[in-house]
């Protein structure tokens, strides 16, 4: 079996929900509009946005929890639509996710060593005994202690819990992970050991994630690449070496600026923000940024910018970069 | 157990599972409870008040009211239970499908549910009997064919939050079976309201046999059963009182104790109540 050099392909994925608005009148929302990109082995995708601009629905489509309503996605160089039964169910275990929420992420009526068993189970072998020294090697990697294995997830705190939630990913040795806010949920001190142990494993064994999240520096520490998105649509791709040192999408912009840095002495938001997010349900014809754009144009209301290469690191979508 | 100790502590819930229990042991350990042979006819001793000899008091025929009340605790609790079973099997069933899928199958269950309750559950179950013949067999299965849209629509409610949470979603990206997630996951985090609606079903269930039998196409005589009871006492109630109110009164006890268990259940298990 060839395998691609992609671990998820994800080509002009379109996806909608339906909202009943009034009566019989049914409106359609667009949460993902026109979405490519690539995911390589080894690589941090780190996905930027505010809430509601689709970066938890392309989280979804790429564990194949949503299906796109147009588009194509790839897994190992394989179109999920005409992929075999057993392909689909011998790829499954290599893309698994750890989600935002410690609280409702590990089942309270298992206990923590069903938790991590029941993955190994389906995806690997059905050996208890196995099963059970991976999972200890794991905890301890995570850094908890093996007593946790006879315990309920009402017992432990959320950054344990989270630790729980990641040790059963990596049960099943797989090459991906879709890190969905993964400690926006989580006291400071407890994000920065998550985002440590991240990256340890990162350069360990070579894992790939797809962090999703709206914090700057989440994503700034654990990404090779930032993807920037607004209102379902990808604004700027940008490698994250890169990203100190050239001009960015108008709404990146506005993210940076929105940052809060402790010891500035500035006040923090030195440009006032203006506006509100379009809502999806009346998107604005031309650009999905013009409402609040402080460079916009005439041509902006007519045409939507494609994403286009400003060169091998950084492409953005925007008629005046 | 967790349940179990807390019920204890509480006072209502505490008082419905005694009455629970011993109405359990009663009807588990009838031969040997019973003073008199429940059919055993006595020409003359009819129609005594209740005394020391007769606790009850005795009926038309001479049988001991007392023991005829055990051994009809035996038929009543056992169509209860069995009926609340069928019900519960089958609205876990249908509910866990349609909450799960989604979709089609989603509206034909629901359409189905609708049609179901319709029709006022006494007339369905009228109409159905009078087309089979009366046994408690079919009085079981009866009831609970008919008494399950409550726990369906229950369950469809519960699957249908439970199914967003994120360890169904993560249980998907791993893999597991619908079978699994539905069984595994999806069902023991329900359970909390079955049970509640399974406790109030019983004591429904007590109640519809008991009014089935006083229509008398429920339990037929001479097997007892608390309904057939009240109505053999209703022609001599201004000379035996005590042939009706007895069997009245251990079907208001029950069915306020199975009704109050399933409440008492629902405020323990309620994780947003108050402590």
């Amino acid at each position: 079996m060839e395998m691609s050099q992609f671990l998820v392909e994800i080509k002009n994925v379109w996806k909608s929900y339906e909202i009943r608005s009034f009566w019989f009148k049914k409106q359609k929302f667009y949460a993902l509009l026109d979405v490519s990109l690539k995911i390589s082995k080894g690589e941090v995708i780190g996905i930027l946005g505010e809430s509601g601009c689709g970066k938890t629905t392309l989280g979804k489509i790429i564990l194949d929890l949503e299906k796109p309503d147009k588009g194509e996605v790839f897994w190992f160089g394989k179109n999920l639509k005409y992929i075999s039964r057993r392909e689909y169910k011998s790829l499954r275990s290599k893309i698994q996710a750890v989600f935002q929420d410690p609280y409702s992420s590990l089942n309270p009526r298992y206990k923590i060593k069903d938790i991590l068993l029941e993955p190994y189970f389906i995806c690997i072998e059905n050996n208890k005994k196995k099963g059970l020294e991976k999972a200890k090697e794991l905890l301890n990697q995570v850094g908890l202690d093996q007593n946790v294995l006879n315990e309920y997830p009402h017992a432990l705190s959320g950054g344990q819990r989270q630790r729980v939630a990641l040790a059963r990913a990596l049960m099943v040795s797989p090459d991906l992970i879709v890190l969905d806010e993964p400690t926006s949920a989580l006291d400071m001190t407890i994000q920065s050991q998550i985002l440590e142990l991240l990256k340890n494993f990162k350069e360990k064994i070579g894992l790939s994630y797809f962090l999703i999240s709206h914090s700057l520096p989440v994503v700034f520490y654990l990404s090779d690449w930032i993807i920037i998105m607004y209102l379902g649509k990808i604004v700027e791709i940008c490698k994250k070496e890169f990203f100190n040192s050239v001009d960015h999408h108008p709404y990146t912009l506005m993210l940076l600026e929105a940052h809060l840095d402790p010891f500035s002495k500035k006040p923090p938001f030195k440009k006032e923000i203006k506006g509100e997010v379009p809502s999806a349900l009346f998107r604005p014809s031309g650009c999905v940024f013009y409402s609040r754009c402080k460079e916009r144009q005439k041509m902006c209301l007519k045409k939507s910018p494609k994403l286009r290469k400003i060169n091998n690191l950084q492409y953005i979508a925007c008629f005046k970069r | 157990m967790k349940i179990l100790k807390e019920l204890l502590n509480h006072k209502i819930g505490l008082i419905s599972l005694c009455i629970i229990t011993i109405l359990a042991i009663l009807a588990i350990f009838a031969p040997y409870i019973a003073p008199y042979d429940p059919f055993g006819i006595n020409v003359n001793e009819i129609l005594q008040p209740p005394s020391l000899k007769h606790l009850l008091g005795t009926d038309l025929l001479g049988r001991d009211v007392f023991s005829r009340m055990i051994y009809a605790s035996r038929i009543s609790l056992e169509v209860s239970i069995v009926a609340v079973g069928i019900s519960v099997s089958i609205g876990v069933f249908l509910g866990a499908l349609a909450g799960y899928f989604g979709g089609i199958v989603d509206q034909i269950i629901c359409r189905f549910i609708d049609i179901m309750l319709c029709f006022p559950t006494i007339f369905l179950i009228l109409a159905i009997i009078a087309y089979l013949e009366p046994s408690i067999l079919t009085i079981m299965i009866v009831i609970g064919s008919t008494s399950w849209m409550g726990v369906a629509r229950l369950v469809r409610a519960e699957i249908l939050s439970l199914k967003e949470r994120d360890f169904v979603q993560i249980a998907k990206v791993y893999g597991a079976s619908s079978f699994r997630i539905i069984f595994k996951h999806l069902l023991p985090n329900a359970l909390p309201p079955i049970l509640v609606s399974a406790s109030l079903g019983l004591g429904q269930a007590i109640l519809i046999e008991s009014a089935l039998s006083f229509l008398g196409i429920g339990v037929q005589p001479p097997t007892p059963s608390w309904g057939n009871m009240l109505i053999e006492g209703k022609e001599t109630l201004e000379v035996a009182w005590w042939l009706s109110v007895f069997p009245g009164l251990a079907i208001l006890i029950t069915v306020l104790a199975f009704t109050l268990l399933g409440e008492t259940l629902q405020d323990i298990l309620n994780p947003k109540k108050e402590k």
